[in-house]
């Protein structure tokens, strides 16, 4: 029943899609819960105006936590974070009508653009926009570029570099590389080594070690990335250092 | 009888005519009588066509052999908001080929909306001895190898114009073609192009180029190496920069500062993209000397634009984003009372919320401000029928006037009342109105204050709008200087389009798409006016597959002295004589 009931709700999702949203086409009325669901499944596809990362990584530990309260979880969650966007009544976004309104292709894309480029916390929250950086690594013959929002967390990121550069010794980058990062001693072996370590450059202009902060900041301050040789991120080590003794 | 032509000799005649520039005023002295109209015709230099299949090259050429200058327009207007399907047509090839052997001193070519090729752009650059300018405007279809052709081969070259255009950016070298010697380039617009031109090649063109007045960077032009450009054409009266913005450094910002202000005659700016507002200083002494600008790129916050904007008190021209706000249009009224045109576009068009505080009360403000204001383009999100009246009354020398509200069907957010009355006062006070763009909730009240009152109306843009025939049955009957009308998404029919069939002869075009007009309607206009050509543009197949009263996709009349057109491709079919005609 509540398989089905989730069910109910992609179909009458996609039915919204396939129509033109034209004003009045897509109500606000009908149950709560339906509308908050297409709310947010709308806004998970449309890059909306709500919290994307909030909102995906929600649904997705509802869906995977057991089928009995998976649906009222989802509810409750999502009319949680509806309430905690501004308006819990506002429409889903609408498909577009072509052509409207008239604005010339140029302009559509300027503001596009405008959005990936800014760097502000708020753009994480509004959940919309990309984030592209380039990915250099040391010794490649050409760089490769990333879009950092596709990713939750520096796992998934390390996995699509290893396959990205995957002709190219990455060793450490993978997951177990991470983990080493949080063990001092093979940190320092790491560093010794002649394996590939990632770094960062950040909104001011220093390089640092891939790792340090949350997932959210990260993409949030992260401009380029070069995954450079061990023996050269030597000296980024010592604030790894210190932050592994910290922990442990 | 005498007859009056005996008393002058045609010589005579023939310059007296040439103090009469205007298109309309050249029409009426041919009509005058049979020797007039011969003098004037070998004596027009300057041709304008409206619409490219209104007529066919060799007739244009049979009448007027001595044409220098010509300008042509293709596409429906609506094609700017991607309406027309891509392959509709617009090629102006015929019209090259055809000039190159008949106009070999041609001296100046405009298109709009056209399509033209690399071949086309060699052709000129290689037919025209005494060619000089090259305005292409919002068109495609070309490379920047066609660009190299008419950099190589133009000696005489004034102006490359290539705004809003689409081109096939391979690569900046094209810029290099122009040769040393060539040294009359007096108006330059790259602003459409991607990639990087060569700074070097850049630098030294501009710095033989004495009587350079306008230089339209684009977007690849770095701010660092703007100041090296600019100083090298103090005498420049128009300059779009390239992207605005960089780390803050004092030396490029002083160097910046110091070239701008060695621009004495300096009356227009544009570009600014990805501004740096730290920059933005760099231009203030220029500011009381500006009388246009364009911020459309301009992605910065209110405080300023404001702040920019506020110092510019002999601006006739401003067009801004959104993000001016209510408050910074009403710093604009307090500081531009020379401004005659505003243009302020959305930053956020497909947002469902707004994201900045613009409403009507800065399109108010600034109607109250500036007493000169007589062309207005306005996106946002709400609007109110004591607005429009307001305006209306405080603006009645208001000749264009386009709103867009960007929700459709937009109802009067103070008292949910259709916005009749508020367009109908627009019509009411603004005598001279010639374009009109209309949006919100709008009844077929709205087109019966058109046409009672918009008497000087040249052109007129609906969407969304309406509820029965009646609607563009007023506009068709009441608008006597309609010249042309695009209408998107209203539910008019084949009544008054059949009622007013012999309205669409004086018109330059109509289109209609997602509309209710049936195919059997279009093929009964075809067969009755011969000298229209009907157009069904339909991507769904042919029409004769589906019943005769099933509404075309999209409709384009036009009036024609050409016959039906042959370069149409297969969603399109001219409504002619008993059958529908596609010829491939």
């Amino acid at each position: 029943m509540d398989v089905e009931r989730d069910k109910y709700n992609m179909i009458n999702f996609e039915e919204t899609e396939l129509r033109l949203g034209l004003p009045g086409g897509i109500g606000n009325d009908g149950e709560a819960v339906k509308n908050n669901a297409m709310n947010t499944m709308s806004s998970m596809i449309n890059n909306g105006k709500r919290g994307f990362s909030e909102t995906s990584v929600d649904l997705k530990l509802n869906l995977s936590s057991s089928e009995s309260d998976s649906t009222g979880e989802a509810t409750e969650k999502t009319t949680t974070m509806a309430s905690r966007s501004k308006d819990p009544a506002r429409p889903p976004a609408k498909a577009q009508v072509v052509g409207w309104p008239p604005v010339r292709s140029f302009r559509k894309n300027i503001v596009a653009v405008q959005k990936s480029n800014t760097d502000e916390v708020e753009k994480a929250s509004n959940g919309n926009g990309v984030a592209f950086v380039k990915v250099s690594m040391d010794g490649a013959p050409y760089l490769r570029k990333v879009d950092l929002k596709l990713y939750k967390s520096y796992q998934e990121l390390s996995e699509a570099l290893s396959k990205m550069f995957s002709s190219f010794t990455i060793g450490n980058c993978e997951s177990q590389g991470m983990k080493d990062f949080m063990n001092e001693s093979k940190l320092i072996d790491l560093l010794n080594g002649s394996d590939y370590v990632p770094t960062y450059e950040d909104k001011d202009g220093d390089w640092m070690l891939v790792g340090d902060v949350p997932w959210e900041m990260f993409v949030n301050s992260c401009k380029r990335l070069r995954i450079m040789k061990g023996s050269e991120a030597i000296g980024l080590a010592p604030r790894a250092l210190e932050k592994c003794k910290n922990r442990s | 009888m005498q007859r009056m032509t005996y008393s002058f000799p045609e010589e005579v005649l023939e310059h007296v005519f040439s103090f009469i520039q205007s298109d309309n005023d050249r029409n009426s002295i041919s009509l005058v009588c049979k020797s007039w109209y011969e003098i004037e015709r070998w004596c027009r230099r300057r041709i304008f066509i409206g619409n490219c299949y209104a007529v066919c090259p060799t007739m244009v050429i049979k009448r007027f052999p001595e044409v220098r200058t010509i300008e042509l327009k293709g596409k429906p207007h609506f094609a700017d908001f991607n309406l027309v399907p891509e392959g509709w047509g617009g090629y102006v090839h015929p019209w090259i080929i055809a000039m190159a052997s008949s106009y070999p001193w041609l001296e100046e070519i405009r298109l709009k909306r056209m399509v033209i090729t690399d071949d086309s752009l060699e052709l000129i650059a290689k037919s025209f001895k005494n060619f000089q300018v090259l305005v292409l405007s919002a068109c495609e279809g070309f490379s920047t190898d066609g660009l190299a052709a008419i950099a190589a081969n133009c000696r005489n070259l004034r102006e490359l114009d290539l705004r809003e255009s689409e081109v096939d950016d391979l690569n900046g070298h094209w810029l290099s073609h122009f040769p040393d010697t060539y040294t009359s380039l007096v108006s330059l617009n790259i602003s459409c192009l991607g990639s990087e031109v060569s700074f070097s090649a850049l630098e030294r063109l501009v710095g033989r180029c004495p009587n350079l007045r306008t230089l339209c960077l684009n977007r690849a032009i770095p701010l660092d190496r703007l100041a090296n450009l600019v100083c090298r054409v103090p005498q420049l009266v128009e300059l779009g920069t390239g992207a605005y913005s960089s780390d803050m450094r004092p030396d490029v910002f002083s160097n910046l500062a110091g070239a701008v202000t060695g621009c004495k005659q300096l009356r227009s700016l544009s570009g600014f993209w990805d501004v740096n507002p730290a920059y933005l200083p760099a231009v203030y002494p220029n500011c009381t000397r500006l009388t246009s600008l364009n911020l459309g790129y301009a992605t910065i916050q209110s405080p300023d634009l404001t702040k920019l904007v506020s110092q510019c008190q002999n601006l006739q021209r401003l067009w801004v984003l959104d993000y001016i706000e209510d408050s910074g249009l009403e710093a604009l009224a307090a500081s531009c009372k020379d401004l005659q045109e505003l243009r302020v576009f959305p930053s956020d068009p497909y947002g469902v919320e707004p994201n900045v505080s613009l409403t009507e009360q800065g399109l108010v403000s600034v109607s109250e401000g500036c007493p000169k204001l007589q062309s207005v383009l306005y996106f946002c999100r709400q609007m109110s029928n004591a607005a429009l009246i307001t305006i209306a009354r405080n603006r009645p020398n208001m000749t264009r006037f386009r709103l867009c509200i960007i929700e459709p069907r937009t109802p009067d957010y103070l008292t949910l009342q259709p916005l009749d009355t508020g367009f109908g006062a627009i019509v009411e006070h603004c005598k001279d109105l010639q374009r009109l763009s209309l949006s919100g909730l709008l009844t077929d009240r709205v087109f019966e204050y058109i046409g009672t009152y918009a008497k000087k109306l040249e052109m007129l843009s609906v969407a969304f709008a309406g509820d029965s025939d009646l609607g563009l049955h007023h506009i068709l009957s009441g608008c006597e200087n309609l010249r042309k009308l695009e209408i998107r998404d209203c539910p008019f029919g084949d009544k008054a389009l059949l009622a007013n069939a012999a309205k669409l002869e004086t018109m330059r075009s109509l289109w209609m798409s997602s509309c209710l007009v049936s195919y059997g309607a279009c093929k009964l206009l075809g067969q009755k006016m011969p000298r229209l050509n009907v157009e069904v543009i339909d991507e769904r197949g042919a029409p004769d597959s589906r019943p005769e009263n099933c509404p075309v996709e999209k409709l384009y009349i036009y009036r024609t002295i050409a016959g039906p057109r042959l370069d149409m491709p297969g969603f399109v079919w001219t409504m002619y004589e008993d059958s529908a005609l596609r010829l491939s």
